[in-house]
């Protein structure tokens, strides 16, 4: 194919589908990118890579990008996701959320997958917006920001999705922003490695609803809130008032335990035709 | 090989799983609810042992979802539930039904609506079955009425969810769930099993939902090197999602038809004393056991009377019903909920005969007696 | 050995939100009729900030490494 694109691009994605939905400036664009540069470095067999998601802007992604892609219901990738895993443990399961997806109706699948430390990897698109749907309030919605479904300001607190997952039991946890791709990058690679269920907030922007209505700037400028605003987690250590009113980015939690359909399989060899 | 049949005194429950094992089921998710849950239990007892896989899931709307996934990477998958739970799987039935990946659902029928009954038997969920997800889509479902035909249809479910691409259900009701008969196992030599259609072109080649001239595209596992998309979005035969009007009502107009117009491969029916039967029962599952009976009762007193009895719920067997109405001067539907089959019977039998109904919703089987007493009192 | 390196486009695919222009460090891009245009090439050094920051795959550094 002869395409005006990058090799990175032209190798792993289906050109003939772009450019894709999403609006100008989106962070997903960005994040989609790194999910591919880390699937890159590691070298997986395309063939053997899955992509699942649910609805939502996020939930687009797959279809874009030439793997085995699953475009599901809202909320459930992460189950479709297990039943693909537990099949055919020698797949490398991906899966792509965003916040409401991934915290609001598709909130216990989350947990449960996080649970039985299954090995996917998860990562999240967070826009802390049902863009899809033009602008409604999400579990992430931080509290006193406008949505269309919060004329009057949020009420609802909003949720820690990474503290969540490691609640839940996910094995490595960590965080970045479309602004930060090449850790976002990096926590991504991790996350393929570890052997368990791990998840990746990627704090996306989403400057067509989110940013309009909290007057937010553009695209650039919500990216410099990004660049201005987050610290890595390592400051705790030496330099915790550095980490007074920002947003911590970096690899969480990184803890590997006995992986589910590991477990599974040593059951099968045990008891199998006996 | 006669001498060597192998018997068991199973519950019906029991026998699904045996049927569905026979078949090659691989893969089952579930999550436990009366009266289904023996189905789960012997599921995760069996599976690892033929190597297949099993999971309890977080809730049914998971269950539904984890089959689909199993499917589409290649096993045999199964989920089983009762009412409750068959509402949350409806979601993930249309997401099978439009991107045609098979699967069979077991729904063991409890009293309802809501939680209702838990452990008392019903027949409440043949309009669900057909109409409990969104939009138009194929159904087909089957109703066993004994342990031994919950054994063999489990088997149906399995290769008609696998030629024709399609969800399955396995609608028993409690009392066939939890009955307990003789069953008598095939010979895995007798077994017909039927396997999806894979692909045979070359990946670059192989287009994902493009269909052969039975209307059934043939389908590659996730992980077989053919690269494709799956969507619950309308899509072309690519997979890819379209807004293209046209395309659209194609694509949910092929996958209707594929079962609907290949209807006499999938009718399943017994007629019991039909040959001059001027009053026929049409009943099904454990209904058709007392109706049977009840049958039998007025035979010997020389009413002219006899039972159809469906097996193949959906698709609706408007051919078999329509027949059976030329002949009869009154046909009686007799089912544990307040009438939703009669429907079906009614509208199509009903311009040639009278059509009534016999119902119970009290969480109790119908009688032979309260069967005959209906009949019977309503030929004064 | 930089010198075969070359920034590209594709234009069809960029949507003109503006955040190459905005993280480019050498004032090479500009936004013109909503649309990313190469306004300054020979001020490029790149540095991939663009092609990283970009969520349309709309810009890249090319350039035939096997030529070398």
């Amino acid at each position: 194919m002869n395409t005006n694109c990058s090799n990175l691009t032209e190798k792993y994605f289906r050109v003939n589908r772009l450019p894709h939905i999403w609006c100008p400036g989106c962070g997903h664009g960005t994040l989609m990118n790194t999910v591919v540069r880390a699937i890159d470095k590691l070298g997986l067999n395309k063939d053997e890579v899955v992509l699942v998601s649910g609805i939502g802007c996020s939930s687009r992604a797959p279809g874009y990008l030439d793997f085995n892609t699953l475009h599901t219901t809202h909320g459930r990738a992460l189950a479709f996701a297990t039943g693909i895993k537990l099949a055919n443990p020698k797949l490398h399961v991906i899966v792509i959320m965003g916040d409401g997806d991934s915290s609001a109706i598709g909130g216990n699948h989350l947990i449960h997958a996080a649970r039985r430390n299954i090995d996917i990897t998860t990562i999240v698109f967070n826009n802390n917006i049902y863009g899809m749907t033009g602008g409604q309030y999400s579990p992430t919605t931080p509290y006193g920001d406008f949505a269309t479904t919060a004329p009057f300001g949020n009420i609802d607190k909003p949720f820690d999705l990474c503290s969540l997952a490691q609640g839940a039991g996910a094995t490595y946890v960590g965080r970045a922003t479309a602004y930060h791709a090449p850790m976002m990058q990096k926590l991504i690679e991790n996350g393929l490695k570890n052997k368990g269920f791990s998840f990746i907030e990627g704090l996306s922007l989403c400057p067509t609803y989110y940013g309009r209505k909290n007057k937010k700037g553009n695209a650039v400028k919500m990216h410099t809130f990004f660049k201005d605003n987050c610290v890595d987690v390592k400051v705790l250590e030496k330099n915790p008032e550095k980490a007074e009113n920002k947003i911590l980015l970096g690899e969480f939690y990184n803890n590997p335990k006995p992986e589910y359909t590991e477990s599974y399989q040593v059951i099968i060899d045990k008891f199998q035709n006996k | 090989m006669n001498s060597e049949k192998k018997y068991k005194l199973l519950q019906g429950n029991e026998a699904c799983v045996e049927g569905a094992l026979a078949a090659g089921m691989r893969f089952f998710a579930g999550y436990p609810i009366t009266p289904s849950t023996e189905i789960a239990e012997i599921s995760a007892q069996k599976l690892p042992q033929l190597g297949g896989k099993f999971i309890q899931m977080e809730d049914e709307l998971a269950s539904m979802a984890a089959i689909i996934g199993g499917s589409l990477a290649g096993l045999k998958s199964m989920t089983a539930t009762s009412g409750p739970g068959f509402s949350l799987m409806q979601e993930n039935f249309g997401y099978a039904a439009i991107t045609e990946i098979p699967c069979v659902i077991v729904n063991v029928q409890r009293g309802g609506p809501s939680t209702g009954l838990p452990t008392s038997p019903a027949q409440g969920e043949i309009m669900q079955a057909k109409w409990g997800t969104h939009g138009d889509h194929p159904v087909v479902a089957l109703t066993p009425n004994s342990v031994q035909e919950t054994y063999e249809y489990a088997i149906e479910a399995f290769n008609i969810a696998e030629k024709y691409r399609t969800p399955v259900i396995l609608l028993m009701d409690e009392t066939v769930g939890h009955m307990r008969e003789k069953l008598q196992f095939k010979d895995p030599s007798e077994i017909k099993v039927v396997n999806r259609k894979k692909p045979t072109c070359k990946p670059e080649e192989y287009i994902a939902y493009k269909p052969d001239e039975d209307m059934i595209p043939p389908m590659a596992s996730f992980g077989e090197g053919y690269r494709y998309h799956v969507t619950g979005l309308t899509h072309d035969e690519t997979g890819f999602p379209t807004n293209n009007n046209e395309i659209s009502g194609k694509l949910v107009q092929r996958i209707v038809d594929k079962v609907e117009k290949n209807i006499d491969d999938i009718t399943f029916y017994e007629e019991y004393k039909m040959e001059d039967a001027e009053i026929v029962i049409v009943a099904f599952g454990g209904v058709s056991r007392a109706a049977k009976s009840a049958v039998d009762n007025m035979r010997n007193n020389n009413i002219k009377v006899g039972m159809f009895r469906p097996i193949t719920i959906w698709p609706f067997l408007e051919k078999q019903i329509s027949a059976v109405s030329e002949k009869a001067k009154e046909i009686y539907v007799a089912e544990m909920n307040l009438g939703q089959y009669f429907i079906e019977v009614d509208r199509v039998a009903g311009k040639k005969c009278p059509v009534k109904k016999i119902n119970k919703i009290t969480g109790e089987l119908i009688t032979p007696k309260e069967i005959s007493d209906a009949v019977m009192g309503g030929r004064e | 050995m930089a010198t075969d390196k070359r920034l590209l486009q594709n234009k069809d695919w960029c949507k003109g939100c503006g955040v190459c222009v905005g993280f480019c460090p050498k004032q090479v891009l500009k936004i013109v009729n909503e649309k990313c245009v190469i306004a300054n090439p020979e001020a490029c050094i790149f540095c991939g900030q663009c092609e990283l920051r970009c969520p349309d795959n709309a810009i890249y550094i090319g350039g035939n490494e096997d030529e070398q």
